[in-house]
């Protein structure tokens, strides 16, 4: 890809978490290919929360979340994932926002 | 054993909470408001601008002590092609005065003052405290909230919803169904640090004054989108947001679109040699009038952002956020005081004082541009930025072209782009829901 010089890792560096070790709040259901939306989160996701495995299922790691809820907007209602938001405390915690 | 209850609870340390916890504490409702983050403000992302009216209204003397960034005295809007912005510049003296308009703030820093303000009005905030559920009785009354924390249902007359865009209490209850991705734009931003004679300097500001740019174009690849870049004291608030439905078709990375804008011939300069500290994302609320749901039933009222009350046409969320909150809140004290119950037909009066405001006037006003706006994203912001750049280097390029020839030239590639009748209809179409 050349569409990202800069790495979202680094970006992500900037922020701020507190991590609910082994709580996530956000699961991806179970499939045998993953629709158009869950596919697309792995592109439009903004911290790259999600991405294709070996097995070409979509999977998510939340560490990154922003909380933002596009993926909620995009694949709540069809059942692809489970959207909650983390534990009181948990999460990101802007120092700007 | 007695239990605990409360005249309201407020879910959300936002504008639109704090607005309403400040309120009723304020009229002497026993009140307690809950934010999931460990202090008000760390869960919340905004431009951001502060409209000085709205929250003088709440606290008339809000200048003595908010932490306000700068007064904006310059707001440019530019149409944006790959090479080149074309834009219109105001700038006036006149908001040099001495209750000025509208100021830049950092909202972390912003709410953890406005939550001070409603600490000290007497409500109860409890931080790192995520509400998880309604609780309602059989009728399908609310009558308090489930948290995660241990101890069951929190009791309360009322409810106040001011969870935001992506709110989960008033969705998984039923009140209000989750935004449709046609109807929230996913904005992304990064906090640029500068010195602050640097900024003062390249945006041709002094003291506390500040500058603002609105920009669109070919900045959102054909997508329905705005990009903006605010200067706050210290800092430069840089951010683009595209609707959800449009980032989904294009498959566009936020984050390459921040690039990109960072990286344009007219924005690069303005950036040059800040510091990065800190990369954020947000929905913003972008449907306008027929987006608006239910806004209260037995129990409840909801406010701000998961009321969808964002007028995206003049970027106003916060102040619109702010007076719903305090409206819910007079509306609830005024029902409290007449010793009501807070039932769907009394808590009317939320929506009734609601619809006489500015807030739904102007909702109302624009309610057919973002169905326009959303069906029409490649011609307003790919199409037209173009023809307006090749027009305006047409005619600022000298070249011994015959100046008749060379507006031919320019009328021919609009009609070309766009033919005759099309020009037309998307000038009546903006017309009219501009009206």
């Amino acid at each position: 890809m050349t569409t990202s010089l800069v790495r979202i890792e680094d970006k992500l560096y900037q922020n701020r978490y507190l991590v609910d070790t082994g709580r996530p709040h956000i699961k991806v259901r179970q499939h045998q290919s993953p629709s158009s939306n869950l596919l697309a989160l792995t592109l439009v996701c903004p911290a790259n929360c999600y991405e294709v495995n070996e097995d070409g299922e979509v999977e998510i790691t939340a560490d990154g979340c922003m909380e933002c809820g596009t993926c909620r907007v995009l694949c709540e209602e069809s059942g692809d994932i489970d959207w909650s938001y983390p534990r009181g405390g948990f999460g990101v915690l802007f120092k700007f926002g | 054993m007695t239990v605990e209850k409360f005249d309201a609870i407020v879910v959300g340390a936002g504008m639109s909470g704090n607005a309403a916890a400040y309120t009723m504490a304020s009229r002497g409702l026993k009140v307690l408001q809950l934010e999931r983050g460990e202090y008000p403000g760390s869960k919340n992302v905004q431009g951001a601008i502060l409209y000085a009216n709205m929250l003088e209204t709440i606290i008339p003397d809000f200048r003595d002590d908010a932490p306000l960034e700068r007064h904006l005295v310059e707001q440019r809007f530019w149409v944006m092609d790959d090479t080149s912005h074309t834009g219109m510049h105001y700038r006036s003296d006149d908001f040099n005065e001495p209750a000025p308009n509208r100021y830049t703030i950092i909202r972390a820093q912003f709410d953890k003052w406005f939550s001070r303000k409603v600490r000290a009005a007497g409500a109860i905030v409890l931080c790192e405290t995520t509400a998880t559920e309604l609780a309602l009785d059989a009728d399908g009354k609310v009558i308090g909230v489930h948290t995660d924390r241990e101890g069951g249902i929190i009791h309360a007359e009322v409810v106040v919803l001011a969870e935001g865009v992506n709110g989960l209490l008033g969705t998984r209850a039923g009140f209000r169904k989750v935004p449709k991705p046609e109807a929230v734009a996913l904005a992304v931003k990064e906090m640029h640090f500068l010195p602050e004679e640097v900024i003062a300097e390249r945006f041709g500001l002094s003291g506390d004054q500040g500058c603002v740019i609105e920009a669109a174009g070919t900045i959102s690849r054909g997508m329905a989108g705005l990009g903006f870049l605010y200067t706050n004291k210290e800092s430069i608030s840089l951010g683009i947001g595209c609707l959800v439905s449009d980032f989904a078709a294009t498959m566009e990375r936020p984050y390459a679109l921040l690039e990109a804008f960072k990286g344009h011939p007219s924005i690069r300069p303005l950036l040059a040699g800040s510091e990065i500290k800190e990369y954020a994302a947000h929905l913003i609320p972008e449907g306008g009038f027929k987006a608006i749901p239910q806004l209260f039933g037995n129990g409840w009222v909801v406010v701000g952002d998961a009321a969808q009350l964002n007028n995206a046409v003049h970027r106003e969320g916060s102040n619109l956020a702010m007076t719903s909150g305090r409206i819910a809140g007079e509306a609830i004290a005024m029902v409290k005081s007449r010793g009501r119950p807070m039932t769907s037909e009394n808590l009317s009066l939320y929506k009734a004082m609601l619809d006489k405001s500015f807030v739904v006037k102007d909702l109302r006003k624009y309610k057919d541009m973002p169905a326009l706006i959303h069906t029409n994203s490649r011609n307003f912001f790919m199409t037209y930025p173009q023809l307006l750049s090749q027009a305006a280097q047409n005619f600022v390029r000298v070249d011994g072209t015959p100046k008749i020839e060379k507006e031919r030239a320019t009328t021919a590639a609009f009609v070309k782009a766009r033919s005759r009748w099309g020009l037309v209809s998307d000038a009546v179409r903006l017309a009219l829901a501009w009206r």
